[in-house]
């Protein structure tokens, strides 16, 4: 066996650099050095991100377990970018008193999730995609329960886990079927063996369920609210985007590469799903008073536009599929964004009462507030409604007509709770808004960075045309 | 004289869905815990079994079920910890009490 080879993960080598040096600095640095530890891990990310994609040549190792190429290290970029925006957001509450001592922890657990993830969707055998999927969801297990001394975070770590553990145990007992029928746990020997019969149905089915639960579909959705409600409000951003956007690319990777035989079966499964998703978590998300558990639902319905992307299932569709996540992080991260700060200022929970008249205190970030929620809801100027189009072009092309009017009926839905907040905001009269933000530099630049992200992503054509130019 | 795989897979297969069972009916933290191991040892036993009878030429199901097993360590030992935890915060490991959040 060739040892060099390692050398060859460029993405995953740097990470695990970077891991290594958060690693050390946390355990010798001390005094005045601990106050550049932000500044320093927020470097380290950018350079790594640079490295992520520069290093995008096609290659296949370790016999075909593991697989690179230009358009995986552009999503590994992206999602180390969207990182990078969740951790520059997290400096004031990594200031608390009760997380101030743990801050090297936190960097440590969010970056092994992270290099969980680059194995996701680099898999190309079963083995490393499952471990992958475990070392993405468990030190996300510790994150959701990181404010230990608040009783919500605990529950909704607990919660986490437990519904984690029971649905990959349901994947792995799909993956032993499959491993059963053909033999081998190597995507490429796969296809030509699974043909549809109902064993091969019933595997697809039990992994489906491992997949789904990180995307958070709506059989598999329950522990969506109740987790992102308890957990701090920067680990409930990343839970929502970037953990959401691996898992769905490492769906399409294994629908399309694994069941290429089986299109019409998994289309099917799909369908349902994503009717599910888009309507029932629309009309739950109208209920909810809690802006977390608000956003826990929007966040459902939106991972069911995705798919909409992923039952395409061709060149088409995970152009669109990346799109969606690209613009989805730098909006969903605006919105979080605000809510942290609103959250440090008040040390409450934010409830729809708390922000009416907003505008009137904080008029720079209601408005933000407003444009990225646009950008969920679809409206022209934005990138939301631009990803949306491509999204549904995609299925649309694919024959899916009913679902993709299905999805526009939602989408109107969708409108009027987002318009709630909205309205919330600028026109509901309040004796006592929010006092007057003051956000710190770091909370400020990633403000800046997800409002560049949501004027800009859609009229500037070249990105999608670039990404377009990956896809495979 | 050997045993035909199919019990082995019967088995598994009971094993599973005693874990699936569990998992919906039991009221505390612990069993549920219980509850997924089994369901993780039911898979472990249907890799073993695959490999020893269908595919003997390659060690991939043997391999898969260490990972199996060490992972499902990983799991509890964190799962154990959150547990800890919420008995800290609660004084309670009985699901029924964990109603904090939705307010």
């Amino acid at each position: 066996m060739n040892y060099l080879q390692f050398l060859s993960m460029t993405p995953e080598i740097s990470l695990l650099g970077v891991f290594v040096m958060i690693f050390l600095f946390d355990l010798v640095a001390t005094g005045r050095y601990r106050r550049i530890f932000h500044g320093i891990v927020c470097l380290l990310l950018i350079a790594h991100t640079y490295i992520c994609i520069t290093s995008g040549e096609e290659q296949t190792l370790f016999g075909g377990m593991y697989y690179n190429n230009p358009m995986i290290s552009f999503v590994k970029a992206l999602l180390t970018f969207g990182t990078l925006l969740v951790i520059l957001q997290a400096h004031r509450w990594l200031r608390g008193s009760y997380t101030y001592y743990k801050q090297g922890e936190f960097y440590v657990l969010m970056l092994s999730t992270l290099i969980g993830m680059y194995f996701m969707m680099s898999a190309r055998h079963f083995l490393l995609l499952f471990i992958g999927i475990e070392l993405a969801s468990l030190p996300l297990a510790c994150l959701v329960a990181f404010d230990k001394y608040r009783h919500n975070s605990a529950e909704a770590g607990i919660k986490y886990i437990l519904s984690s553990m029971f649905s990959s145990a349901i994947m792995l007992f799909g993956i032993s079927y499959l491993y059963g029928i053909t033999g081998t746990l190597y995507f490429d020997d796969m296809p030509t063996i699974l043909t549809g019969t109902p064993i091969h149905i019933f595997s697809l089915v039990m992994f489906f369920v491992g997949l789904g639960f990180k995307i958070s579909l709506v059989p598999f959705h329950l522990w969506t609210a109740d987790s992102y409600q308890g957990a701090p409000t920067v680990v409930t951003a990343y839970l929502s985007v970037i953990s959401k956007g691996a898992a769905v690319f490492t769906l399409f990777v294994v629908l399309t590469k694994v069941f290429s035989n089986m299109v019409p079966q998994w289309q099917t499964l799909l369908y349902i799903l994503t009717v599910a998703s888009i309507t029932i978590a629309n009309l739950f998300a109208i209920k909810q008073h809690n802006i977390k558990r608000f956003m826990a639902f929007s966040s459902i319905s939106q991972a069911g536009y995705i798919m909409l992307a992923v039952i395409a299932g061709n060149a088409k569709g995970m152009t669109a599929m990346v799109f969606y996540i690209l613009v989805y992080i730098v909006a969903n991260l605006a919105v979080f964004g605000v809510i942290e700060s609103i959250e440090q200022q008040t040390r409450h929970g934010v409830r729809r009462e708390t922000i009416n008249g907003f505008y009137s205190t904080n008029p720079r970030l209601a408005l933000l507030m407003t444009l990225a929620l646009f950008s969920l809801a679809g409206i022209p100027p934005f990138a939301g409604f631009f990803s949306k189009f491509f999204v549904f072009m995609s299925a649309f092309d694919a024959g899916f007509w009913v679902l993709v009017f299905i999805a526009l009926i939602n989408t109107v839905i969708s409108l009027y709770y987002y318009l709630l907040i909205v309205k919330a905001m600028f026109i509901t009269p309040n004796e006592h808004p929010v006092q007057k933000i003051k956000c710190d530099l770091y909370t400020r630049l990633s403000l800046v960075i997800c409002f560049a992200g949501i004027v800009l992503l859609g009229i500037c054509s070249i990105v999608y045309i670039n990404i377009d130019k990956l896809a495979f | 004289m050997t045993i035909p795989s199919e019990y082995y897979l019967i088995l598994s297969a009971i094993l599973f869905f005693i874990g699936i069972f569990g998992f919906f009916t039991r009221r505390n933290l612990i069993s549920l815990l219980i509850s997924t191991e089994l369901m993780f040892n039911a898979v472990d036993i249907n890799f073993a079994v695959f490999n020893a009878y269908s595919h003997t030429d390659y060690l991939e199901g043997y391999i898969f079920t260490l990972f199996g097993i060490g992972i499902a360590a990983a799991e509890t030992a964190v799962a154990i910890a959150i547990i800890i935890n919420v008995y800290r915060n609660m004084h309670t490991i009985h699901i029924k009490k964990l109603r904090e959040l939705k307010h």
